[in-house]
């Protein structure tokens, strides 16, 4: 759009302020006038030509190096709840994993790739898990998780608010459902340091969990959702927890497990080991373990590069119509004689 | 206007019999009346003046007695007997029996609408009278239900609390102002009788009661409640009140006490009893007696809200107080229309609505699905689970089962989706009209310099009607031409005198003066004299040309209701003679007949005093009969000084020739119906004046019968009406008046530009036919190309007939090759057709069946004039349009016999003028000048349409993009209704975010300016033809929003897709996505950039990054500090850029392609305000249209 504050002025009204008591101030009229100083922008074809051109440029080299940076990044996505099933369970998975006397190690290999610089991230993923299911998101309470018991109100927490009529810190179905599935890494037969400080929000960790608030009566039912929490650790220290109440926005969603802080080789095989605890088996969700390098604009995603591609080819292609149509026919700009009633009476006349 | 001294010379009482005949022809011509002999008569002299204050110019016919069409009152005219069940009874001095068995109110009044206790339920029950309200409180009613809590409480509640509670605290603040000024005309103090202490005592307004006795004096000079006079300072019981409150007039009224009353100390009537009619709104109607045997009169009364003048004091006796007083009956508030864009957008609300539906509809199949497939595993689900242990026993958690759930889902989204119906929309378009309203009333071009009279909005609903105008339906007199009656000329017996008319130099009538109490008075307004006639008058004593012309200035001074006051002036020693009266006309006749030497110089109730070359001369007024529209005359009969009595007569020539006695005249009549027929063709109004001479026997016979008539208590009105008809004839014709109404400035400009803009103007006036196609011509609404269709019939066969004449000329016009033409005026298409017609055959055609065939005659004809039309015709025209097109029609007239006209069209408009303010009441708008009438519709009214067309059309799309951005998210929510943006966000999108760019851009922005608009009025066919707001816009609107809400969603959806975004993170994108792209929309569609509209628009989407980042900095929302953590992030400005820049993309294109390859007039406009015009000289031969234009056809 055209901004020439300068040209325009508004130019119309004849009024003079002559009959005006002469305190009035000359803003006040123009502005009781409508007459205040303003710039008309004009939408000429060259503008237009020129702002599709302009979005097309830039837009196209934005999107190849988002590309760029997203093919740059190294990722592992290993799905492990179909693999880490005994065979003689793959027909009936929701027995097995809710029976507690079966054993859920599991054992997998990747071979990687590329080399992968430190830090190498490790996420879960989980798909068709709605987290953000109303009912689901509902159900915490942010004062007890602050304040611990002290807080008595937590009739949100429904249906997870207390157990045998003692409240349940913390409550609500998020933290009842905490994910449990543990994984360790073995590179050369050498246990790989993974760093799970950190992995949560500072801010949740300072300000939303409190620091004098311990779990109590958790997990404490004949239902099971999930994970335990160690009672005597408070709960802005229990990261795994911090990280799962940051309810994902999506049904497929990863979480941040821990961080690996050091470089691993080009056709290393890594070896994980796993605890296969959580049940995604009863209503088909699927579990993935995603290793992956970061670089300044995320993990691994191409859509961004490809929208950015896209949208600016667009206007160029758009800039490019215009310039033909522009060209093959013209219209004169500010022609008086395209006002209809000048139209149809030199169609008359003729 | 208010002289300090009395304005009526002293005179002996007027006596109370009839004229004494005997008296006459016995003794030689006396000074003085005759003696007063004994009669028993009970004839009262108040009976021979006028009793109405019926306004309305003679010509016309009179004002309707129906105020308002929406509260019609009992005409009190038709004499209902007065009985017990609707009769009040007044016991004079005695409040206490007056008072019972019913309890009258006390004079107190209470125009607020509220009290401390009241103001919230009532104010609540008022603005709950909207519907889109009710469906707002109904779905925070559902929202309460625990099932179905979609908002938390304070949140489903604030949006519609902070709609209403901004209307209240506007009504509370009126109110409080209401309250104020209430207190203080309560408190104020009036005198009243005591009957303890037998004096008067002082008492506040508010505690005066039915009954008592109350005294007005010249010092406090307002009347507190409505009074029957029982005497006044003056000796003949005549008082002087200016009724601008109550109707707006500035004349002087005469009111009368009663001959019975007037002798005795008021004190002595107690116990006398005032039968009167139930309170009603009729303020030119009274109907009362006194003792059973004293009829009383509107004449009889005071009426609150009138000023007392030139009377020093005035006894009367309450009879009407506080809010039953005829003012305050009538105080009605502003109507109250609906505008046309309002109706469309209901219709699009319907649409929406149905929408709304859909969307519930579509998540609720797909919720139900969603269950059914989980059906068994709902337990296991970690999400869903709805087992709930922490009760006593084993519970389900909020499950009812699957069609309980499916249920509730719906409400669910209904409460989720209502803003798709958007509710600020309503409060916007309030304030953005009050907006609008401002910007017009300050209008230096709509002001009246003249009067010092600024623009008035009455009603603030209907400001964009103003841009859609098709029909204008104006009144003549005083809306085209100024009202200010100047008399032109003369035709005495036969005699053409216009001569003063034509020669300007002659030397004005300079020498016209008379002493009183020793001050030369003038008259104020000078007239130009014919030297001949003054000639005639001079030298012509004892002709019979002399005669005539003596007589007819007699007449002219004699015939009439006017009050000569006087005025001071700048010289001491010299006065001005002000006329003051009720019709313009008659005032001018004064002012003529004094400039020839007749000067009227006093007024009382039974003589009136005129000054004959130089002689005062005092005439009794014996009788009157009033002018009404049925005999479209007046009467008055005169006793000469002489003893002789003559009767003068003047009115419409159309009723005037007929009660000639044409045998004797038959010469003179001939050449003044000639005379008339110039005079009406050069525009003047008209009068015919006759007189006869009344033998003895004829007057006594007149006189019982008129005693009779105006004594009965039972059909006063026809009666008399009869009487003046039996004496009103066998008249000799003494010669005809033309008196010219002035056209108004810049009537002829005005009325050129709105035909350019493609408005019709139709003219309807009371005036005859030739005055009426004279103004025509004058006001350049005819020209002399134009083809004239004149329809004036006498019956119902021979309009029929010129009817389908009338419309076989329109279709041959229409038929004919427009080659045929060669004369471009650039005006259009050649030949054009006038319809005159008059309202006798309106009469035939209205409400028949042939008003069918009118409308398609008209709507062919370019200029419509009606003439001699009556107010309810006037209406009826308005209604013929009205009930046939949906074209907007707008009617603009001064007068009461506009009021009907005014409230049946679309759009309202009073000329504050001259003639009262009851056009005025009743109007939506009120202007000064009707060439005003172009700003307010070319500039004001398109400015109007085009921003709150916009406006609304912005506000449907910004409510349907963010619905459907929460709706995409309920499809990734297993159809639960989640949202990801915070409730507060969503509370606060219509409220804060988005709410205040809207309304600056509605009040302030302008596509075009005034210069063009001015300059090109075709432009106005943009609102006739309903470009800006139509079916297709709103389609494309709904689609655009859709897209943009894809683009919203699905950037962020995939490229956070197998991510860690939380939520509350990814909700936080969203909104500022929203508002910033609904804010950039807006900014795209600005026409005028000005320092408000940056700051509104830049300062909104600051103020939605501070409100999301206050919500986020709350630890115990779940979204603490996610805002800061996102836009720590690359991917978050790169989604931002792309959401905007995909989401605009359409909209630009199609908004670069449209204006440029299919520019309408005003982007063509616009280029040339900007730009200039390229070819300034060769505009009317250009070679062009390689396309031809679609928009453009259909115009056409």
């Amino acid at each position: 759009m055209e901004m020439e504050g300068a040209s325009s002025s508004g130019s119309g009204g004849a009024a003079q302020p002559t009959l005006l008591p002469s305190r009035r101030s000359k803003v006040f009229y123009r502005f009781t006038q409508q007459n205040l100083p303003a710039c008309k922008p004009a939408l000429t074809p060259t503008l237009v030509i020129t702002i599709f051109l302009l979005a097309g440029i830039t837009f196209v080299p934005v999107g190849i190096i988002c590309l760029r940076a997203s093919e740059s990044v190294e990722e592992h996505v290993l799905r492990y709840d179909t693999e880490c099933i005994p065979e003689d369970y793959r027909s009936n998975r929701v027995a097995y994993i809710k029976d507690d006397s079966i054993s859920k190690k599991c054992t997998l290999n990747i071979k990687l790739r590329n080399q992968m610089k430190a830090p190498i991230y490790v996420y879960y993923e989980l798909d068709n898990y709605y987290q953000n299911h109303r009912r689901y998101v509902k159900s915490r309470s942010d004062k007890q998780l602050l304040y611990g018991l002290q807080y008595k109100d937590i009739s949100s927490c429904k249906p997870v608010e207390s157990s045998n009529r003692l409240p349940v810190v913390p409550c609500g179905l998020i933290a009842w459902s905490l994910f449990n599935d543990t994984f360790t890494f073995d590179v050369k037969a050498r246990k790989l340091n993974v760093n799970r400080k950190n992995i949560s929000w500072k801010s949740d960790r300072d300000h939303k969990f409190g620091n004098d608030v311990y779990p109590f009566n958790f997990q404490n039912d004949t239902l099971i959702g999930g994970g335990k929490l160690n009672q005597s650790i408070p709960l802005s220290e229990q990261e795994d927890l911090i990280v799962w109440m940051r309810v994902a926005a999506l049904p497929n969603f990863r979480k941040l497990y821990g961080v690996i802080e050091e470089d691993l080789d080009a056709d290393e095989l890594l070896t994980i080991h796993l605890s296969n605890n959580y049940n995604t088996y009863s209503f088909g969700g699927k579990k993935k373990l995603v290793l992956t390098t970061s670089n300044w604009l995320g993990g691994k995603n191409n859509f961004l590069g490809l929208s950015y591609i896209a949208t600016g080819c667009c206007s160029i292609l758009v800039a490019i119509i215009f310039a033909l149509i522009h060209v093959k026919f013209p219209r004169p700009h500010r022609d008086a004689s395209y006002l209809h009633w000048n139209r149809k009476s030199s169609a008359t006349s003729r | 206007m208010a002289p300090e001294q009395p304005l009526l010379i002293s005179s002996p009482r007027y006596s109370d019999q009839p004229y004494d005949f005997s008296t006459i022809n016995i003794t030689p011509p006396a000074t003085e009346p005759p003696p007063t002999s004994s009669s028993s008569s009970l004839h009262n002299p108040n009976r021979l003046l006028p009793t109405t204050a019926n306004q309305s110019k003679p010509h016309l016919p009179p004002l309707p007695r129906r105020y308002s069409s929406r509260r019609s009152f009992n005409s009190s005219q038709k004499l209902s007997e007065l009985n017990e069940s609707n009769a009040r009874f007044v016991y004079i001095n005695d409040p206490t029996r007056s008072n019972s068995p019913y309890q009258h109110p006390s004079n107190s009044i209470h125009t607020t609408k509220y009290s401390l206790l009241t103001f919230l339920p009532k104010n609540l029950f008022e603005q709950f009278h909207r519907i889109a309200y009710i469906y707002f409180f109904i779905l925070i009613c559902i929202n309460q239900i625990p099932q179905l809590g979609v908002l938390s409480p304070a949140a489903s509640i604030l949006p519609l609390a902070f709609v209403l509670s901004v209307t209240a605290l506007k009504d509370a603040y009126e109110d409080y102002r209401r309250g104020l000024s209430d207190r203080s005309e309560n408190s104020r103090l009036a005198s009243i009788f005591s009957p303890t202490s037998f004096s008067f005592e002082y008492k506040p307004w508010n505690q005066i009661r039915v009954g008592e006795l109350v005294r007005v004096a010249a010092e406090d000079p307002h009347i507190p409640c409505d009074l029957v006079l029982l005497c006044t300072s003056d000796p003949t019981g005549v008082a002087y009140v200016e009724t601008i409150n109550l109707d707006g007039e500035s004349n002087l009224k005469t009111r009368y006490a009663k001959q019975e009353t007037l002798a005795k100390p008021p004190e002595t009537l107690s116990g006398s009893v005032i039968c009167c009619e139930k309170p009603n709104r009729n303020i030119y109607g009274f109907h009362a007696n006194l003792n059973d045997s004293i009829s009383l009169g509107p004449a009889n009364v005071v009426l609150r809200g009138c000023e007392l003048k030139n009377t020093a004091w005035v006894v009367g006796v309450a009879v009407y107080t506080g809010k039953e007083t005829k003012v305050m009956l009538n105080s009605s508030s502003a109507p109250s229309k609906r505008s046309r864009l309002e109706t469309h957008m209901n219709r699009e609300t319907i649409l929406l609505a149905v929408g709304l539906f859909a969307l519930c509809a579509i998540t609720t199949v797909l919720g139900g699905a969603w269950l059914g497939r989980h059906k068994g595993g709902l337990d296991e689900l970690p999400y869903y689970r709805k087992r709930d242990f922490s009760g006593k026993d084993v519970g389900k958690y909020e499950y009812y089962g699957i069609g309980w759930e499916i249920v509730f889902t719906f409400f669910m989204a209904v409460i989720l989706f209502q803003v798709l119906i958007p509710i600020a929309l309503y409060i916007s378009m309030e304030l953005v009209r009050l907006g609008q309203a401002f910007f017009m009333i300050q209008d230096d071009n709509m002001f009246d310099k003249e009067r010092g009279k600024r623009f008035q909005c009455r009603a603030l609903n209907i400001n964009e009607d103003l841009g859609q105008i098709r029909y204008v339906f104006s009144d003549k007199t005083g809306t085209l031409t100024e009202n200010k009656m100047e008399f032109r000329c003369a035709s005495v017996g036969g005699q053409d005198y216009s001569g003063g008319a034509g020669a300007g130099e002659e030397e004005e009538g300079d020498g016209v003066s008379v002493i009183v109490e020793g001050k030369l008075c003038k008259p104020k307004m000078k007239v130009k004299t014919d030297p001949k006639l003054v000639d005639v008058l001079r030298n012509g004593k004892g002709t019979e040309e002399g005669d005539r012309a003596q007589n007819f200035f007699l007449a002219l001074a004699t015939c009439n209701t006017i009050v000569p006051i006087f005025a001071e002036t700048s010289d001491p020693t010299e006065k001005l003679i002000d006329y003051q009266g009720e019709s313009p006309d008659e005032q001018a006749l004064v002012y003529a007949a004094a400039a020839y030497g007749f000067v009227l110089v006093e007024r009382a109730s039974g003589h009136i005093v005129v000054e004959v070359s130089g002689q005062r001369q005092r005439f009794d007024i014996l009788g009157l009969h009033e002018f009404d529209s049925e005999r479209k005359r007046m009467s008055v009969i005169v006793g000469f000084p002489d003893k002789t009595v003559k009767i003068f007569v003047k009115g419409a020539d159309s009723s005037m020739f007929g009660v000639m006695e044409k045998t004797l005249n038959a010469k003179i009549i001939q050449a003044t119906e000639l005379h008339l027929k110039t005079y009406s063709s050069v525009g003047l109004r008209t009068l015919v004046i006759g007189m006869r001479e009344m033998n003895r026997m004829e007057f006594e016979e007149w006189h019982s019968s008129y005693e009779k008539a105006s004594t009965a208590l039972f059909g006063r009105g026809s009666l008399l009406k009869a009487v003046a008809a039996n004496i009103e004839s066998n008249l000799s014709i003494l010669g005809a008046s033309g008196i010219e109404d002035k056209l108004q400035q810049g009537v002829p400009e005005a009325i050129e530009s709105l035909r350019q803009a493609g408005i019709k103007v139709w003219v309807l006036t009371g005036d005859k036919q030739e005055t009426a196609i004279s103004i025509g011509y004058s006001c350049k609404l005819l020209t002399g190309e134009m083809i004239q269709i004149i329809i004036n019939s006498n019956s119902k066969d021979s309009c029929k007939k010129s009817l389908e004449e009338a419309l076989a000329t329109t279709t041959k016009l229409a038929s004919m090759p427009p080659a045929a033409e060669t004369t471009a005026t650039g005006l259009g298409a050649g030949r054009t057709l006038a319809l005159i017609i008059d309202g006798k055959s309106l009469l035939y055609i209205l409400e028949t069946e042939l008003e069918g065939e009118l409308f398609k005659v008209a709507t062919s004809c370019h200029v419509v004039l009606c003439c001699r039309v009556a107010p309810l015709q006037k209406a009826g025209i308005v209604a013929l349009i009205k009930k046939r097109t949906d074209d907007m029609t707008l009617a603009i007239g001064d007068g009461a016999n506009d009021v009907s006209m005014i409230q049946m069209a679309d759009v309202g408009i009073g000329i504050s003028g001259q003639e009262g303010r009851q056009a005025v009441m009743a109007s939506d708008f009120a202007m000064g000048q009707f060439r005003f009438l172009v700003p307010l519709l070319l500039v004001h009214g398109h400015w109007n349409y085009q921003r709150m067309a916009y406006m609304i059309l912005y506000n449907f799309y910004r409510n349907s993009i963010f619905v459907f951005v929460l709706f995409w998210y309920v499809l990734y929510t297993a159809f639960s209704l989640t949202t990801a943006i915070t409730e507060w966000s969503s509370v606060l999108y219509s409220v804060i975010y988005t709410a205040l760019p809207t309304i600056v851009i509605g009040i302030l922005d302008k596509d075009l300016s005034r210069k063009t608009l001015l300059k090109y009025p075709q432009l106005y066919g943009s609102g006739q033809r309903e470009e800006r707001y139509n079916l297709k816009l709103f389609i494309l609107t709904m689609m655009d929003s859709i897209w943009q809400s894809l683009a919203i969603f699905f950037i962020p959806y995939l490229a956070y897709r197998h991510s860690t975004v939380d939520g509350s993170s990814i909700g936080d994108l969203w909104t500022l996505a929203v508002v910033i792209m609904v804010n950039i929309h807006l900014g795209m569609d600005v026409f005028r950039w000005n320092w408000v509209t940056h700051v509104s628009i830049w300062g909104c989407i600051v103020a939605t990054f501070i409100c999301v980042i206050i919500i986020d900095v709350l630890p115990i929302l779940p979204g603490f500090w996610a805002i800061f953590h996102v836009m720590a992030t690359w991917v978050f400005w790169f989604c931002l850029a792309a959401i905007l820049v995909a989401g605009m993309v359409p909209r630009f294109t199609m908004k670069a392609f449209s204006e440029f390859f299919f520019p309408r007039d005003i982007q063509v406009a616009r280029e040339l305000e900007k730009f200039g015009n390229i070819n300034e000289n060769r505009v009317s031969e250009v070679a062009m249209s390689t396309f031809s234009n679609n928009q453009q056809q259909s115009i056409l």
